[in-house]
This record gives C-alpha cells, sequence and structure tokens, in this order.
C-alpha cells in the first residue's frame, strides 16, 4: 500500500449505513479473510435478503469477489486461503461443523466471470447438478428439471433443437445463461453471480440483466460488478467495498445519489477505481 | 588446404566483408544525417554483404566435395594400362582403387611397377591441380558475390528484407533435413523388404503361421527350408504390448490423476520427478530386472498355484515394458489434465459436486481425448520396444495367446536376424528389413491417429 491508501485505508472506521435487512437469508458477521498471511478482509459484516439483488461495487482487488466467494465456502478449494466470522444461512451456521461444504453449495449457487460450460451436450450441462445430487428419480423428471431450468434462464426457445449439441458450442452469452440454468437446476436458495456480465457484448449484457431481475422473484442474488450502470439497473441495495473493508452500504438509489462516504462518493463519481 | 581450412577461410572472409558492407551503409547514413534514413540497420547491410560472400563459396565448396572424386576418377582412365582395361570394368576400377589407396598413403617411393608409377603420378597431379583450381574457384565467388552486394548497398536497398528470406530459406532447409532423414530410412527399409519379398511372397509372409528363418546356405543341405510366417511374431508382439498396456496405462492414469489433482505441491515436486526417473532407466536394466526378478517371481507364484510357467514368459516381459512406459503415460496425462480450466473445476464445485464427482464427471471426460493420444503414443513405444522382450520374452516363436509361454517379438527377431555374420542377399537376413518395414508402418499409424485425436482436443478449447 502506498501513503494515500494508507490513510484511505485508516479512514474506514466503521460501514455507513444499516448493513442488517429484516428478512435476512444469509447474515454475515465480523468475516476476516486471509490468504496466506495477507488479510484480503477485514471485519466486513452484511445481510443478504431474499428477493432481492444486493450488488458489490469496488475497486479491483478490494475483496468483494473474495467476500462472494466466502457465502459458498468456493474458498476452500484454495489451500493458503484461511475464514473466520460468523456466516449464518436461514440461520444455520455455514462453518459449523455438521455443514458439509458440498452440500452448501447446492444451495448456494455461483455464476462465474466467464462462462464456463463442461465439455459436454447442453442437456449434460444442465443435467449435471440435478444427477449429482439425486434430484430425479428417472429420465422423464430430469427432462423437466432441464427444460424448466433452461426456461427459466431464457434459453430455451435458442436451444431447444439442438440439446446434444456441445455447451462449448453457443455463443459467449448463450454460455453464461447456459451456466445460469445450471445453476438454477440444483434448486439453491441464494445465487452468487461473480461478474457475470464481464466477458459478454452490451445486448448479452442486457439479456442477463433482465434474467437476474426475474430470478430475484424466487431467490436471494449477490451480484459483484465492475459496472456502476449494471449495479444502479439490477440491484436494491449497494455495498461499496475499499481495500477489503466494507465502506457503505444503503439503498441503491441513495448510495448513486446520495452517497455518505466520501470513498464511496469518489468512487461513484469516477475520481478513481 | 583441407575442406576444412577452406570453411574456415570462407568464413574470416564473410566476417571481413561484412564489416566492409556495415562500414559503408554506416558511411552512406552519415551523409544523409542519420542511421533512420537507410532502409535497414547498418548490421542489415553488413549481413548481406557477408551472406552473399560466404554463400557461393560453400556452395562451391560442397560441389567440389561431392564430384571431384568421380571426375578425377574418370580423368584417370587414360592413365589404365592396355591389359587391365581388357579385363573388364571390374578389373578397371580394382587398379584406380589401387592408385587411389597409394596417392593418399604417399607411398609413391615404393611403387616399383612403371605403369602404376604412372597412373599414380598422374592422379597427384589431378589432385594438386583441382585444390588449387578449388581455391581460386571459391575465392573468386566468394568475392564477387561480395563485390556485387557491396556495390548495391545504397540507403534504399532492401537488406533486411534480403537478410530475413536467406533466414528463412536457412530454417526450411534445417527443417527438411529432419523430413529427408525420415525418408532415406522409409526407403532404406522399403528397398531391402522388396527384395525379400522377391523371394519369399507377401501372402506367406503375412499369413503364414511358421516362423523359422533357416535357409540353406547350401543347396544340397537339409532340412533348412526357411519358412516366414510373421503372424507368431506380430502374435507376440501384440500380446506383449497389451499385456504392457494394462500394466501402463490404469498405473499410469490413476498416478496421474493424484498428481494433477490430490497432490500437495509438496508432494507433487518430490513424486513427479521420482516417476520420471522410470523413464530414464536404460532398458537394458529393465531387462536384467524382468529376467531376473520378474520372471521367476511369476514362475513361482504359478507353480505355487499348480500353473506351469515358462522361465521366460510373456506376461513377465509385458509387466517390466508396462512399468518402463508407465512415465509416459503419466506424464502426458498429467500434462492434459493440469491443461483442463480451473473455470471447469470451480463450475463443477460450484453445484456442490464433490472432489471425486468433479474429476470423474468433468475433468476426465474433458482431458480424454488428450489421454487417449497420450496412451497411443505410449503404446508404439511399447510396440517398439526391444531390449527388454530380448531379455525377458525368450526367441521361441510359438503362436499362443498364453501369457505364460514364451513368445519372440518382431524386434526381437529383427536383432536374432541381424547380428552375427550373415549373408546380406539370403531371405533370412532380407526378413528384418521385411519386418522392419511393417513394424514401422504399424507404430507410423498408431502415431498419426494419435497426433490426429490429440488436435482435436486442441481445438475444443481455444
Amino acid at each position: 500500500m502506498n501513503e494515500s491508501q494508507q490513510t484511505a485505508f485508516e479512514d474506514i472506521k466503521e460501514t455507513v449505513g444499516d448493513v442488517t435487512v429484516d428478512n435476512p437469508k444469509m447474515c454475515l458477521k465480523n468475516i476476516d479473510v486471509f490468504y496466506g498471511d495477507k488479510q484480503a478482509i477485514y471485519d466486513v459484516s452484511l445481510d443478504i435478503a431474499n428477493n432481492e439483488v444486493i450488488a458489490m461495487i469496488g475497486p479491483s482487488g478490494c475483496g468483494k469477489s473474495t467476500f462472494l466467494r466466502c457465502m459458498n465456502r468456493m474458498n476452500d478449494t484454495i489451500p493458503s486461503c484461511r475464514v473466520s466470522g460468523e456466516m449464518m444461512l436461514d440461520g444455520e451456521d455455514l462453518y459449523g461443523p455438521s455443514l458439509d461444504p458440498v452440500l452448501l453449495r447446492a444451495r448456494v449457487g455461483m455464476v462465474f466471470q466467464k462462462p464456463n460450460p463442461f465439455a459436454k451436450s447442453i442437456y449434460d450441462n444442465v443435467a449435471y447438478g440435478p444427477r449429482i445430487h439425486g434430484l430425479a428419480n428417472n429420465r422423464a423428471e430430469l427432462d423437466d428439471i432441464v427444460v424448466n431450468s433452461l426456461q427459466k434462464a431464457g434459453l430455451f426457445s435458442e436451444v431447444q433443437d439442438r440439446l446434444d449439441a456441445p455447451g462449448t458450442s453457443l455463443s459467449g452469452g448463450q454460455q453464461q445463461r447456459l451456466c445460469i440454468a445450471r445453476t438454477i437446476a440444483v434448486s439453491p436458495e441464494v445465487i452468487l453471480m461473480d461478474e457475470p456480465c464481464s466477458a459478454l457484448d452490451p445486448i448479452a449484457t442486457a439479456r442477463i440483466e433482465e434474467l437476474i431481475d426475474e430470478l430475484r422473484q424466487n431467490y436471494a442474488i449477490a451480484i459483484v460488478t465492475h459496472s456502476m450502470q449494471q449495479a444502479a439497473r439490477v440491484s436494491q441495495r449497494t455495498a461499496y467495498f475499499h481495500l477489503g473493508k466494507l465502506v457503505e452500504v444503503g439503498a441503491t438509489n441513495t448510495i448513486f445519489t446520495n452517497p455518505t462516504h466520501e470513498l464511496t462518493e469518489n468512487y461513484i463519481t469516477g475520481r478513481f477505481g | 588446404m583441407s575442406p576444412a581450412t577452406l570453411l574456415l577461410l570462407a568464413l574470416l572472409l564473410g566476417l571481413a566483408t561484412f564489416a566492409f558492407g556495415r562500414y559503408k551503409a554506416l558511411s552512406i547514413a552519415r551523409s544523409k544525417g542519420g542511421n533512420r534514413y537507410l532502409h535497414s540497420l547498418p548490421g542489415h547491410y553488413g549481413m548481406m554483404v557477408g551472406l552473399w560472400c560466404v554463400l557461393p563459396a560453400l556452395a562451391i565448396l560442397l560441389a567440389w566435395q561431392l564430384f571431384e572424386t568421380p571426375v578425377t576418377n574418370s580423368l584417370l582412365d587414360s592413365a589404365v594400362p592396355q591389359s587391365i582395361s581388357d579385363k573388364g570394368e571390374k578389373a578397371v576400377e580394382l587398379y584406380k582403387n589401387d592408385i587411389r589407396n597409394i596417392v593418399s598413403a604417399d607411398q609413391l617411393d615404393q611403387v616399383t611397377d612403371p605403369d602404376k608409377k604412372h597412373a599414380a603420378l598422374r592422379l597427384n597431379h589431378l589432385n594438386s591441380f583441382s585444390r588449387i583450381a578449388l581455391l581460386i574457384v571459391m575465392l573468386s565467388a566468394a568475392l564477387i558475390g561480395a563485390a556485387l552486394a557491396y556495390r548495391k548497398i545504397k540507403a534504399s536497398t532492401e537488406a533486411r528484407t534480403v537478410v530475413e528470406r536467406i533466414l528463412h530459406v536457412f530454417l526450411v532447409s534445417c527443417a527438411s533435413i529432419a523430413i529427408l532423414t525420415t525418408i532415406g530410412i522409409v526407403f532404406s527399409v522399403l528397398f531391402e523388404a522388396i527384395r525379400f519379398f522377391q523371394q519369399v511372397s507377401f501372402l506367406e509372409f503375412v499369413s503364414g503361421t511358421k516362423w523359422s528363418p533357416q535357409t540353406a546356405i547350401r543347396t544340397d543341405q537339409v532340412g533348412s527350408s526357411g519358412s516366414f510366417g510373421a503372424v507368431p511374431l506380430f502374435v507376440g508382439t501384440l500380446l506383449i504390448s497389451a499385456i504392457a498396456m494394462l500394466v501402463a496405462v490404469p498405473f499410469g492414469l490413476l498416478s496421474a490423476i493424484y498428481l494433477a489433482e490430490y497432490a500437495s505441491p509438496r508432494a507433487r515436486s518430490i513424486i513427479k520427478p521420482l516417476l520420471e526417473v522410470l523413464a530414464g532407466i536404460p532398458t537394458v536394466v529393465y531387462g536384467f530386472f524382468a529376467a531376473l526378478t520378474v520372471a521367476p517371481l511369476i514362475r513361482g507364484l504359478g507353480e505355487s498355484i499348480g500353473l506351469s510357467v515358462s522361465s521366460e514368459s510373456a506376461l513377465a516381459a509385458g509387466i517390466v515394458v508396462g512399468i518402463m512406459i508407465i512415465p509416459f503415460v503419466s506424464s502426458l496425462s498429467d500434462d492434459v489434465i493440469t491443461a483442463v480450466p480451473q473455470a471447469m473445476r470451480d463450475g463443477s464445485y460450484g453445484l456442490g459436486a464433490t472432489k471425486s464427482e468433479t474429476v470423474r464427471k468433468v475433468v476426465f471426460p474433458a482431458a480424454l481425448p488428450g489421454i487417449v493420444g497420450g496412451i497411443l503414443l505410449a503404446a508404439s513405444r511399447a510396440i517398439g520396444e526391444t531390449m527388454i522382450v530380448v531379455m525377458a520374452a525368450g526367441l521361441a516363436a510359438n503362436l499362443t495367446v498364453n501369457p505364460l509361454e514364451a513368445v519372440t517379438t518382431v524386434t526381437v527377431q529383427i536383432v536374432t536376424l541381424l547380428t552375427g555374420d550373415q549373408e546380406f542377399d539370403s531371405a533370412k537376413t532380407l526378413a528384418a528389413f521385411a519386418l522392419g518395414l511393417m513394424l514401422f508402418v504399424t507404430t507410423l499409424m498408431l502415431n498419426i491417429i494419435a497426433l490426429h485425436v490429440v488436435r482435436r482436443y486442441r481445438e475444443q478449447y481455444e
């Protein structure tokens, strides 16, 4: 960290705004994350509400993706990563001894930055999750789940006559919607999205954003994004991260029109980041 | 002057003309006001002049080396006495050879026969003339080439393009040497194989079931009508290769999966090099191991459960060949498994898959084409393996698929047919080339399939 960063870092004392909500799906309290000796997240608390999209914004390296990956324990796959704090999903401790991270990831689905369909057919991509979790008892049920998920992801009409084609043969935007369908297929309760549109063109992005808005009816959604316009368009609440700390949380309207913290204002108005 | 000295001379000339060319370019640049007014860097002009000096000289040197002997040889004809040339071509060649030896050994003083002395003197004269002529021709070619290039130097001369083009041609010719060698090997084997098939029918070779390559040296010899049915050899080869693959594929593949997916970086950094040590062991040493350790062990085990096992068995050889190619399978598979993008694994974990589900259902299928390619490459190694099989599988050409019996392979028979003193034109010796050709074709096909599969895999991810 250089000097001005150091000052800014020390300036961030306590999160501005209310981190809690009335109907929390997930409650995260006092989260610290370390990669080896390096601390990436400092004492962050945040609630994720049902039927709501929360956007996490902030400059690169501010820890928003790391924070997102704590929520389904994806950080477990990185050997040097250590997480401490309290995380609850419907009142159940995420890092408690009774909770299996594998089952957790079925309840908290994740869509990644780059579309990553498996080297399988479109059908098998969507059927992958239901198959490993035994969600369908026969082929007809599995077909139902696949068709349903593709419909919810707004992809079915485009691929219905070529479900056997490899997932990698789709365009980038279609691939990302395929990945969303794949996530929906295991009927998660929360969907985490890590910059889901950063590899897509504006038209594909618009489709995904519409989709996110529709999905909000059934899921709690947390999305990390670099595009402030996107955050403003799709989210109801916005959280601004800076240097591993949560600076400000609030209703998206307020954050973008009348931010309280100076750092948030600087970022929103494009003075840095 | 010897060719080596001439070569050195040409290179020195090249260096000198390089300096001249560069100097001229620099002075042109100075008069124009800087290097940026030149089309190319001053060094490129130097290179252009130097290459135009060296390349013609080298070409002449090479041509001289190729044609000097045939030319002096035919010029020597006039010095061959009538009495010799009456005896026919072979006698003349023999006589000329004699003269050549005298001259090259510098034994002119010891020659008493006046005809021979005359011929030797003539050859000596021809040789020294040729050496001087070579020196003159080469030097003038070098200097003319350099002078022409030097004169061409102007600010607008595209020296860089010329140099790049010459380099391009040079690289292409290097690459074609490897290809030409392959073609040369194919033809040398092919021609001998054709000679073999003139004596033994192709059909008998590929469909006969009896291999006993003993041919009569004298016509009145008994019991030595050779039979050249290669089927037992190919069955033996396939049997041993199949056993080897049964050993190498599971062990190699599973260790690759362990190394790529499960091992900690520390464990990987220790285990991977250790596994690759297997690839560095000479096959002769594997041969000892097969013949002295594995074969008796198998026989002991077999006999303890009441099976009769011969002391040289296909099983012993196959197992050891398999151990030898484990590192091929594991190393190639490890590479393709590691090349599967991390995003795929994340996607699978993100859906709640366990590690083994991810490996089995996402990583392995994605890497499969590459793994198949690796296995096919390993298989062609197994088929071509010789030393282990010579030491552990035996020489008996049994037509059997029982791995407990002694069998022999194509490579083993090639070795036995060609070692020792043999008549080169007998069917017995030539059979080795036919076998070699068949083996080459088999492994070539395997390699082509493997490369094709590997290439398709690459396209999938890029």
